[in-house]
């Protein structure tokens, strides 16, 4: 075990800034990381254990216990459950024999519940030692347990179903599917790698590039809309000597899962497209920075960079340019919504709890390693490859005036064709439920963006998905009229924000605490209007709070409230406001007729 | 040489030298903006946002912002003044804090601003979590259930390696300050009575030196928090 720890450690060459991946491949290798572990992890790297521990016991996905041979994580996302999941979480804990949050006493199953791990077109799903298993069903989960019983691999309990394109490649043999509905002229046009590379080195300077990018007014795809130009001219000229480029493909809004599609199928894309900026802003190094969801998809990714080494498209001399450096390492996260925040995303890859940073210092100008460092979203990075490629001319004939090009949408729920959609911006709500085959009279809602966007009605099925109208980072959660939109929905989501704050921020930490909390009692039957009136009052502290997490952690109850008043109404309307509602007489008494009946 | 730069708070006009923390050129003009996780001298971190103003209309934590030219500052607002009090109110119903009972009532920031703020009960409900006092230290007692997680201690206390003796550890609603056994063995007196004060609550206590200062004659026995500033 000692030799493990300590190969990993020199693995990463003893540098603590790598304390993510030495706890992932330790945890890999061991298992879990038990005390011992930590105690030798800090001598090695002679940091304190408190410290390790505050790395490590803030991703949900690190543990200290043995979670079992197997782990199995099962989807407790929006649409899993409408999917099913519950069916699914019973048989795998009456054919396992225990229940979830519990290890069985032999040591070989563990069973979880984790949130949104980016499979929403096909859940119920759940991640069993990393590798993900979609499309659950209350057989497919006994037969599971069974095979796990049986001593089977987990490469025997995927069987060999592989899911479509690259998800059969034999580094990856995932079983799932990309579902790619429609494909539309910029992401998912006709690509050859090396291209837009070779290009760049045959005509165009570091400015051209950054001139053609503001030129296409390319606005980051990962939900907030800044300017990629503008982000890259920033980088470009802040001092450093060292700069870095960051994919983020952390995707953890709910319900959003098209980074995964586009890291499946078009790898080579993202790559080339942080190659590029590299080239734009004088960096020589890049970070992808993967979700632990998505770690399945580590080894193949690591082959695609190999294979553009190989290529010349990256490593030195790129394109056979002298001076033109440029090298990708993969940075896996350990379960933490937050560190899709970029700064969040910065301390994680330095090792550290994912806590955003205060700003400013901006990252463009302070990032990894306190050095200039431009983030942008998988699908940004796709963008600009095509830009630089067909030109900003082209790119401006789609879309609208404040959003041109195309924007990949990820659609779940209650529809008959989920899955990804490239559309040119300016599509309404009502076209894209068309496509999805979701039948506007059986439809309640749809969720815009994720818990963090806005959960909308019919009224407003008409508004057109752009930045001037209804932003989006990109999905939507179809809820069909079946849906109990207060629990299904609003306090799933309201749970969601509550496990994801990083807890620095008080009105973060404490009032997703106390909205989960409200909302539970509405659902309970308990609630009182003054609870709603005073949910609709208390989001104002929430913009306050350091970063978009908290500051939109309280829309989903604040969207559903306006846009679904009447279902609240509904769900206070017999409780008056001169009791407590919440007062349980056989609850007050319990301790009492305990005490009461023993003697 | 520094350079002085002009800028209004409150409708007033204020001089400071650029580039100084907000809370600091306030205090300079005899402004006082409420802190809780802020400290003089150490390296801020805008985690308890009960410094929150606007600056050119824009919410901002004061900690964290350095004076420019011009900026135009607006600390009082009845919004801002409301949101401060719920921040308050927050960490009442978070935490388990019953002052009269504890070492610190008098000393203790939070609550000399609930004083301040007139609070007399939280608008939220109150949590009562189940919360422990780790006393295995042989210089230092943590009383989980008064922490108001503003990581002062983390930021400000170092061993004399310059190594860490207190971490966050978890995250949410769960999030706690622990104790390094090895980096804080051998702390001196020093340190460990370093540790209470810079501590604004009465979470970190040194064993055998409670109530030095009897009652009465405390900071905030007789004097609103932040008076020291405004009435200079
Ligand atoms: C809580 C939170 C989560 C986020 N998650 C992601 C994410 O998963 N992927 C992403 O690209 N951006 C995410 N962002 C936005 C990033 O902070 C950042 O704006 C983005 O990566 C910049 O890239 P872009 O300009 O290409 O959009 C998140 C922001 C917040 C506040
Ligand atoms: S808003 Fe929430 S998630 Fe963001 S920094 Fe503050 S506490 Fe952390
Ligand atoms: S122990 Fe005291 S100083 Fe440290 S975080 Fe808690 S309240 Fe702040
Ligand atoms: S004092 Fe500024 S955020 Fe706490
Ligand atoms: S009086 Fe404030 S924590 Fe004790």
């Amino acid at each position: 075990m000692g030799n493990t720890i300590n190969a990993v450690i020199k693995k990463y060459n003893g540098d603590e800034t790598r304390l993510m991946d030495i706890l992932l491949d330790i945890q890999t290798e061991l298992g879990y990381i038990s005390d011992w572990t930590i105690e030798q992890i800090s001598k090695a790297l002679d940091i304190p254990a408190v410290e390790i521990i505050q790395t490590l016991s803030f991703y949900h996905f690190f543990h200290r216990e043995p979670k079992g041979k197997y782990t199995i994580y099962l989807n407790d996302s929006v649409v899993s459950n409408f999917n099913g999941k519950d069916e699914v979480k019973k048989a795998f804990e009456e054919e396992a024999g225990i229940k979830f949050g519990q290890v069985t006493p032999d040591g070989l199953i563990g069973l979880f519940e984790t949130s949104c791990i980016g499979m929403s077109d096909q859940e119920p799903a759940a991640l069993i030692n990393e590798q993900p298993f979609p499309s659950l069903t209350p057989e497919k989960a006994k037969k599971i347990i069974r095979m796990m019983k049986d001593g089977k691999s987990i490469e025997d309990i995927k069987g060999n179903k592989y899911g479509e394109g690259n998800n059969s490649h034999y580094l990856m043999r995932s079983l799932v599917n990309n579902n790619i509905q429609e494909r539309g002229p910029v992401i998912f046009s006709d690509y050859t790698p090396g291209e837009a590379i070779k290009k760049i080195v045959k005509e165009l300077s570091s400015t051209d590039i950054i001139e053609e990018i503001k030129k296409s007014y390319l606005r980051g795809r990962g939900g907030a809309g800044f300017p990629t130009g503008l982000k890259w001219e920033i980088a470009r000229k802040a001092q450093g000597d060292i700069k870095y480029i960051f994919c983020n493909a952390d995707e953890g809004e709910p319900g959003t899962f098209k980074d995964r599609v586009i890291l499946t199928e078009l790898p080579k894309l993202v790559f080339e497209g942080m190659v590029i900026a590299g080239y734009a802003v004088g960096a020589k190094y890049g970070i992808l920075y993967l979700r632990n969801e998505y770690r399945y998809m580590r080894d193949y990714l690591e082959h695609v960079l190999q294979e553009m080494r190989d290529d010349g498209l990256l490593g030195k001399f790129i394109g056979g340019k002298k001076g033109f450096d440029f090298d990708i390492r993969i940075q896996c996260g350990a379960g933490a919504y937050v560190c899709g925040e970029e700064s969040a995303l910065i301390e994680s890859a330095e090792g550290k709890r994912g806590e955003p940073r205060d700003r400013p210092p901006f990252p463009v100008e302070s990032g990894y390693l306190n050095k200039p460092t431009v983030v942008n979203n998988v699908e940004t990075f796709c963008t600009a490859v095509k830009i630089i490629l067909y030109g900003s001319e082209w790119y401006n004939r789609m879309g609208t005036k404040e959003s041109r090009g195309t924007k990949v949408l990820s659609v779940s729920g209650d529809c008959e064709r989920p899955g990804i959609y490239e559309v040119e911006w300016g599509f309404s709500v009502n076209d894209i439920l068309r496509k999805a085959g979701a039948k506007t009279h059986e439809i309640l809602a749809v969720q815009v963006g994720g818990p963090s966007g806005s959960c909308i009605s019919e009224k407003e099925f008409g508004r057109v998905l752009a930045y001037e109208d209804l932003a989006t980072g990109g999905s939507l959660i179809i809820i069909g009229k079946k849906r109990n939109l207060i629990k299904d929905v609003v306090l799933n989501f309201q749970h969601f924000f509550m496990e994801e704050s990083c807890g620095s921020c008080v009105p973060c930490r404490v009032l997703t605490v106390v909205y989960k909390k409200i909302i539970e009692k509405i659902v309970r039957g308990e609630g009182k209007s003054s609870d709603i009136e005073n949910l609709q009052k208390w989001s104002v502290y929430m913009k306050n709070n350091r970063c978009g997490l908290g500051q939109t952690a309280t829309n989903p109850t604040i969207t559903a409230i306006k846009n679904f008043k009447y279902l609240f109404d509904e769900s206070v309307k017999n409780n008056s406001e001169s009791f407590n509602t919440s007062f349980n007489e056989d609850e007050a008494v319990k301790e009492y007729i305990e005490i009461f009946n023993k003697k | 040489m520094s350079t002085f730069v002009k800028f209004i708070i409150d409708g007033k006009i204020c001089l400071s030298e650029e580039g100084k923390q907000l809370i600091e050129a306030a205090k300079e003009n005899d402004i006082y903006i409420p802190t809780l996780c802020n400290y003089p001298g150490i390296p801020p971190k805008g985690s308890c946002r009960i410094c929150t103003v606007l600056i050119n209309n824009r919410p901002a934590t004061a900690c964290t912002t350095k004076v420019t030219e011009n900026m135009d500052i607006k600390t009082s607002t009845p919004e801002l003044e409301d949101f401060r009090k719920a921040v308050i109110e927050l960490l009442f119903s978070e935490g388990n804090h019953f002052c009269p009972s504890c070492e610190r009532s008098g000393n203790c920031e939070l609550q000399a601003l609930a004083y301040k703020y007139r609070i007399a009960v939280s608008r939220f409900p109150y949590f009562f979590p189940e919360r422990t006092i780790e006393s295995w230290h042989p210089k230092l007692i943590k009383d989980h259930n008064r922490c108001i997680l503003c990581k002062r201690c983390i930021r400000g206390i170092k061993n004399n390696e310059g190594k860490t003796i207190f971490a966050y550890g978890r995250r949410g609603q769960y999030l706690e300050i622990n104790i390094d056994p090895e980096t804080s063995k051998n702390i001196s007196d020093e340190l460990a009575e370093q540790a209470m004060n810079i501590c604004p609550v009465g979470a970190i206590l040194v064993k055998e030196k409670g109530f030095i200062t009897p009652i009465g004659k405390r900071k905030y026995d007789y004097n609103i928090i932040g008076s020291e500033i405004e009435n200079q």
